[in-house]
């Protein structure tokens, strides 16, 4: 899906060949400020390498339109922002800024209890803890249905056992759809676990590769 | 119609009086703000006595090139004294854009006022054109600060929420959508309050400055309802203009964030 061939980022990141592939589960890993951020940011074109070329299904990104690029293949940052508001119309913001209809109340309670969260949709958002805020932004993404997640630690701010629900949960809602995950982890255990290709990245360089580490057992 | 009360050199004086005792009353408070205060009334009487004879110049050289050239200066000023009154930095890109949307925004406004409203013979005649340029202008100049302070500094603050807007594929105009409302809000807020209030609350200048000239309260009405629209509308048609083609600067060819 995403080809990277000599991209450089600043001092922040180089990588000289990468490819992604698509309907798989790449976890990227590595020392915190090692540029594993960077790499999602320059997949969703947030920001553009200073060389190299990086190519969405063989397109070299330039020739794609940054909106259309971000529709197909949609990021959750780290941090998670949440809009004013309630949960549904947090839930519903995503499909607003992407253009597409509204879903409807029942598959916002389905996409709900997917990321694990037990809220009312009347609910108001910013009042939700930092763990209910990150499953709530990746609810709001799940629900954009793109071809690709670019997951920026999604489970960062959330207890062990959560964690592992809403992974697991996660990886087998992407298995069964046939969509692209490209997740930034902490652990080396969950990329282990989940990752077909987990890539490690130390000091803004690539420096590990391992094909088809496991699968989600 | 009476006939205009002149006033005396010491009565003007006599109005000082109320410097005077603001600066006292700051002095035994210990508010630092003399110089600011010193400084502002010295400025503004300087600049209105070299208005009063740049004025009694014009009027009496009545030409099209001088009623122009006066407005540009003053457009010039105003885009200036903005950019320096906005306590943010501006990019060279946003800059430009203050200094379009004030010219275009005032300028068609004028015309129209000059053309259709007030129906003016000649156009360019002095006594009218200029002071009516300088209301627009002023009154454009602050709604347009108001605005670009709001729209740069919604466009920091809430960085985090456009790049989230911007991920989930929104359009770089759908993501600056809220600080860009918010910002047309700030900067047009001030116009309206000020037409919800007038004629109750307080007189306005222009109003008061026909009748103490001994027009007619209702000539005097006439003309500052047409002004006071005139001013929502440029106040209006600039600040749009600065809000819509503003928020474009934060973002680069690429739809990419650049705050």
């Amino acid at each position: 899906m995403f080809d990277l061939d000599k991209v450089r980022y600043k001092n922040i990141l180089s990588v000289n060949s990468l490819c992604i592939p698509a309907g798989k589960v790449t976890c990227i890993i590595g020392e915190s400020g090692g540029g594993k951020t960077t790499l999602l940011r320059l997949l969703n074109k947030l920001i553009s390498p200073d060389t190299g070329e990086i190519r969405f299904h063989g397109v070299p990104l330039p020739q794609i339109n940054a909106v259309m690029l971000r529709r197909k293949a949609a990021m959750l940052s780290q941090e998670p922002v949440i809009f004013p508001g309630t949960v549904r119309e947090n839930l519903l913001a995503g499909l607003r800024f992407s253009e597409k209809p509204p879903a409807s109340d029942q598959a916002l309670q389905d996409t709900l209890q997917l990321v694990c969260l037990e809220k009312q949709l009347t609910d108001q958002a910013e009042q939700l803890s930092g763990g209910e805020k990150q499953r709530l932004a990746l609810g709001r993404l799940l629900l954009l249905d793109p071809e690709a997640f670019l997951l920026d630690e999604p489970s960062s701010a959330l207890d062990e056992e959560t964690e592992k629900l809403l992974l697991g949960t996660l990886y087998h809602h992407i298995r069964a759809t046939g969509k692209t995950l490209v997740m930034v982890t902490h652990s080396k255990a969950l990329a282990l676990q989940y990752g077909n290709l987990v890539v490690v990245i130390n000091n803004g360089r690539m420096c590990g590769l391992q094909e088809d580490a496991c699968a989600g057992n | 119609m009476q006939e205009i009360n002149n006033l005396p050199i010491w009565q003007l004086v006599a109005a000082y009086l109320f410097i005077l005792v603001l600066l006292a009353i700051i002095k035994i408070k210990e508010i630092p703000r003399e110089k600011e205060i010193t400084l502002a009334t010295v400025r503004m009487t300087l600049q209105l006595v070299l208005t009063g004879y740049l004025l009694v110049f014009l009027f009496e050289y009545r030409h099209p090139v001088l009623s122009v050239l006066a407005v540009l200066l003053m457009l010039a000023f105003a885009v200036d004294n903005t950019i320096k009154r906005v306590r943010i930095l501006l990019s060279r890109q946003l800059k430009k854009v203050i200094a379009l949307s004030m010219t275009a925004g005032t300028i068609t406004c004028l015309l129209f006022f000059v053309l259709v409203v007030i129906n003016l013979s000649p156009w360019y005649e002095p006594r009218y054109f200029i002071p009516i340029a300088g209301m627009l202008i002023g009154n454009s100049m602050t709604g347009i600060s108001l605005g670009v302070s709001r729209l740069a500094e919604g466009m920091r603050t809430q960085k985090a929420l456009v790049e989230t807007a911007l991920m989930l594929g929104a359009t770089p105009r759908a993501a600056a959508k809220t600080i860009v409302n918010s910002a047309f809000d700030a900067a047009i807020l001030p116009t309206i309050n000020s037409m919800v209030g007038m004629g109750i609350v307080f007189l306005p200048g222009m109003m008061t400055g026909q009748i103490l000239a001994g027009a007619s309260p209702v000539t005097a009405i006439q003309y500052q309802i047409a002004i006071m629209l005139g001013i929502t509308g440029s106040v209006a048609l600039t600040v749009i203009l600065l809000v819509q083609l503003g928020y474009k600067t934060f973002f680069n060819e690429e739809q990419q964030l650049t705050v």
